[in-house]
């Protein structure tokens, strides 16, 4: 097939995501071992079409809401007026409806959360994380054009940055009025700890089983000098604040030491802090994803170790 | 001798006034006794004496809404002290407890989970079904599991969940199971097919997952042949003579300490290390105050080589609560939220007071629960915490 | 208003996940099944909406091992119906499942707000929230964890990263794809799931002869390549935190 690769560039508050940079890196080396053209869909202004010049081309257009109603009818309309061979689309709360909505339209297969992608015989195949990270599938589509949903993290977004200006076309999109509207933005509580300025982090998952044991986290925080975050479930039970949460919905951090209790390590949790410089993690099932991501595991009971290893700090810091 | 509770399972809060134990409700003196015995008769918004008050105004609804019972831990306090003999515990407050639950619109969300864990994975730990048998690769004697192996079996020992999955609860199952070799008994569990006995979701009031668990676990037994069930959880143990007993279970019942005193003749003179421990008892709720167990573990303890025991200053059937019981091993936070003292922390300063350095325990919740107090109190190096079996294992010649 | 919950069970990660012998599914030999966690979220958020605007919820759901529990707890927890769709052929995807259920959907009684879960960890075709919605021709908006309703407007919150949310109008009727209930998930006690399999019937309906194809092919399903695993720090609880307190102090971290 010689028909472009596409990826939809997404913008958050004016700028170009890193995700979209990563996409653009992952997309030219599918790109190149296709041997098609690299295109970016940006809906946006197109001064910030400046920045994608990994790309060979952006198709440019302005005034499309930022709705998922909107974005995927931009979306559809162009794919079938252009007819690439595959759309990658970023697999993030901003893209995903979008993606997903935009691949009914067009009654195209939506490949989710793929961590990789590589064209083999003409093919693309993705490597799709499921049930939780425990699984991993190799995916590809019957049909064309297919869209990716691919996660963060797939490359670096350095890769995504070039000092080449790409052709820029701006085009029309007629976008019917939707019945879905943004009003505004929510910011989280602030007057709390910003997680995503901390040194060090631990984090607690369900296995910290009780509110109540949150105290130990705590209490090894103090003594590392760093905060208590946590997985979605521990913030949905509301245990800690949004602002502590870390994950795809929540904060992306990079603390130097990043430790975790009772965290198994789904994908959406790893991407928020799987660039930390150490990442320790202690859990009782020897299986879980986490042990993938982590520089160093524990396979143990941390209400066993916690207090333990609290204790052990305390003397070593001279206590 | 212990009270079968036939009776108590045909009463409902509606028939209550024309059944015998409801004859002796209303003969309630409102003493107080219930009350002054309570553990948390301090900070209960409705002990006993106040439940039968409303009761008898018909305004039992406030004591629903006030969601005082979930402050009771089923210790058996109060009906152990009734001079009337009322049937607190037995027959009383599960009643209203179970009423207190259904109304409840939130559950607190660790005993949510626990409620979910046990309805859907046999455990209120929420671990995979199919790893209930993992302790059994750690043992050092063979361990028969009877779905895998069918032929009949003397002694069906019913392990429980804390006992089979906890890490603490898995050094008591290798401890019992040398204590079984070593005493040549024929023995085999359930392996994987074992699910929670549910005698606590009973007592938090959960009626109708105890219910199905029962339903369960009788027609588990009905598929095996075994002469005597011995189980490691008091709770299991409780439920086993008062609940499944009049259900038709027809084995006789044991808990390991009421096996193990009954074979002391033979056990004994393998008891050869000395341990030099003072050893201080806390009486379960469950197995002493309801079922009238205070010697056999005593017997125990005095067989050991070396031990020398002490009381605590409230011991038999004045022994105060872990507060593991009536649900409230999952209400930590929620007993916390409202300020009360934990029980375990309670009793585990009395522990330490005696000068003891074990504090012998005989229920699967109880070593966790003063572990960890140990912990908070700051006096975890100066005691540890055991179960009976682990002391005689101990014990035990190699 | 009329309240529409798609619901479906998905493998519980709780247990061991084995591939089975073609190397492209999953082994059912001891899988059991839960109900999609988002799913669960979605049916809370419906009753909530039930308690405050007074109303129905209808629960949809494919038939499946399991599914009967699942449905039976929902009509305890305050759901009006269950529907179950009986012979829908097997190895469906999301997105051909969806229209499946789209057109089921289209023969039922019309829905003020229909929602279900924005996904779930089996999905690796397509959100069925979107698909029903294009399907239907009505508006859809995911990753929602707050619903307010006016008239015929619902005002939802949309979770972005960082914890900022984004509020939405949407108009009735739509779709939404749950991420979280503004509660979590209640308890319903067993008694009552019991009184429920007794005193209320789940309702079948066939599914639809014409189903589409899949648009996608697993070539292989295996547990995760890793390019590195963690290195595990052994023993018992005092030589593992020795262990750790030592590679702190290395790291320049005490």
């Amino acid at each position: 097939m010689t028909s472009p690769l596409w990826i939809l560039a997404e913008t958050w508050r004016g700028q170009i995501t890193e995700t979209t940079l990563e996409l653009l890196a992952l997309g030219r080396e599918v790109a190149d071992q296709l041997r098609v053209p690299l295109e970016a869909v940006l809906f946006a202004d197109k001064s910030l079409a400046t920045s994608l010049g990994v790309a060979d081309h952006v198709l440019c257009a302005a005034g499309v809401e930022p709705t998922p109603e909107a974005v995927a009818a931009a979306l559809a309309q162009l794919v079938k007026e252009r007819q690439p061979q595959a759309v990658l689309v970023p697999w993030t709360n901003l893209s995903m409806d979008a993606g997903a909505l935009a691949a009914a339209k067009l009654n195209a297969p939506f490949v989710n959360g793929s961590k990789d992608l590589k064209a083999d015989a003409g093919r693309l195949v993705a490597q799709c994380l499921v049930y939780g990270g425990k699984l991993e599938a190799a995916v590809a589509a019957t049909v064309t054009p297919v869209l990716f949903g691919v996660l963060p993290g797939t490359r670096s977004a350095d890769a995504g940055r070039s000092e080449k200006t790409p052709a820029i076309t701006e085009v029309a999109v007629a976008v019917p009025e939707t019945k879905v509207k943004f009003q505004r933005f929510l910011e989280p509580e602030t007057g709390d700890v910003d997680i995503t300025q901390q040194d060090v982090l631990v984090a607690v998952g369900r296995g910290i089983q009780q509110q109540d044991n949150l105290e130990l986290a705590e209490g090894l925080a103090k003594l590392l000098g760093g905060a208590v975050c946590g997985s979605r479930p521990v913030i949905d039970q509301g245990w800690l604040p949004l602002s502590r949460q870390v994950g795809k919905s929540g904060m992306s951090v990079k603390p130097k030491l990043y430790l975790m209790l009772g965290v198994s390590g789904a994908p959406e949790h790893i991407e928020g802090m799987k660039n930390a410089q150490l990442i320790v993690a202690i859990n009782t099932d020897a299986a879980a994803p986490i042990f993938n991501v982590a520089h160093y595991g524990i396979n143990a009971d941390l209400f066993e170790v916690v207090p333990v290893l609290t204790e052990k700090l305390q003397a070593a810091k001279g206590g | 001798m212990p009270v079968i509770a036939d009776e108590a399972n045909e009463i409902t809060l509606e028939n209550l006034w024309n059944t015998p134990e409801g004859h002796r409700v209303l003969s309630c003196m409102q003493c107080g006794m219930c009350a002054g015995t309570c553990p948390y008769g301090d900070v209960m918004e409705y002990p006993p004496r106040r439940i039968i008050g409303m009761l008898k105004a018909g305004e039992l609804d406030a004591v629903l809404r006030s969601q005082s019972l979930l402050s009771c831990v089923t210790c058996y306090a109060c009906m152990n002290k009734c001079p009337r003999g009322i049937r607190l515990t037995e027959v009383l407050l599960p009643l209203v407890k179970e009423q207190t639950f259904m109304q409840l619109t939130e559950l607190p969300a660790e005993l949510q989970k626990a409620l979910e864990n046990t309805d859907r994975y046999g455990n209120p730990l929420g671990e995979s079904p199919r790893k209930r048998a993992d302790w059994v690769k750690t043992s050092k004697v063979p361990v028969r599991i009877l779905p895998a192996d069918r032929k009949p079996t003397d002694v069906l020992w019913f392990v429980e969940c804390y006992t089979a999955y906890h890490p603490r609860g898995q050094d008591n199952c290798r401890a019992t199971a040398r204590l079984f070799h070593a005493l040549g008994v024929d023995f085999a569990i359930l392996g994987h097919e074992e699910k929670c006995a549910g005698e606590c979701a009973r007592l938090a009031g959960e009626t109708g997952l105890y219910e199905k668990l029962t339903d369960y676990t009788m027609k588990l037994f009905g598929k095996y042949r075994f002469r005597r069930l011995v189980t490691s959880g008091a709770h299991a143990y409780d439920t086993f003579i008062h609940q499944y007993k009049p259900r038709g279970l027809s084995q006789e019942v044991d808990h390991t300490v009421t096996f193990f005193a009954r074979h002391l003749d033979q056990l004994k003179p393998k008891l050869k290390k000395k341990l030099s421990y003072t050893v201080t008892y806390h009486d379960p709720c469950a197995l002493s105050r309801h079922n009238g167990l205070y010697e056999e573990p005593r017997q125990l303890l005095a067989a050991i080589p070396g031990v020398r025991l002490v009381e605590m200053e409230h011991h038999r059937e004045n022994s105060i609560c872990c507060g593991g019981g009536g649900g409230g091993m999952w209400l930590d936070t929620y007993y916390k939220m409202k300020g009360y003292e934990r029980l375990s922390e309670r009793r585990i300063k009395e522990a330490l007071a005696t000068g003891a350095d074990v504090l012998a325990v005989a229920c699967p919740y109880e070593v966790s629960r003063f572990e960890d107090a140990l912990k908070t109190v700051g006096g975890d190096k100066k005691m540890i915490v055991r179960d009976v079996v682990e002391l005689l294992a101990e014990s035990l010649e190699e | 208003m009329n309240l529409l919950v798609l619901l479906k069970m998905v493998p519980d990660i709780v247990e061991e996940l084995e591939v089975a012998p073609d190397g492209k599914s999953l082994d059912t030999s001891f899988l059991r099944t839960i109900i999609n966690e988002r799913d669960d979220h979605a049916l809370e958020q419906a009753l909530l909406l039930k308690e405050r605007h007074g109303g129905t919820v209808t629960v949809l759901a494919l038939d499946a091992p399991d599914i009967d529990d699942t449905l039976f707890a929902a009509l305890a927890k305050g759901a009006d119906r269950a529907v179950k769709i009986t012979d829908a052929p097997e190895g469906m995807t999301t997105q051909t499942a969806a229209r499946l259920c789209s057109q089921v959907i289209a023969g039922l009684p019309p829905a003020d707000l229909i929602l279900t879960g924005v996904q779930a960890l089996d999905d690796l075709d397509g959100l069925s929230a979107a698909v029903i919605a294009q399907q239907l021709g009505f508006p859809y908006i995911g990753v929602v964890t707050a619903v307010t309703v006016n008239g015929s407007t619902a005002t939802v919150l949309k979770e972005f990263a960082g914890g900022v949310r984004g509020e939405f109008a949407v108009t009735l009727p739509a779709v939404l794809g749950v991420q979280a209930a503004e509660k979590p998930p209640r308890y319903v006690p067993v008694a009552k799931v019991r009184a429920a399999m007794k005193s209320s019937k789940i309702e079948t309906v066939p599914a639809p002869a014409e189903v589409a194809a899949a648009q996608i092919e697993v070539r292989q399903l295996a547990k995760p390549v890793v390019s590195s695993h963690a290195e595990m720090l052994e023993g018992s609880p005092e030589e593992i935190a020795d262990k750790l307190v030592q590679l702190l102090a290395q790291r320049g971290l005490l």
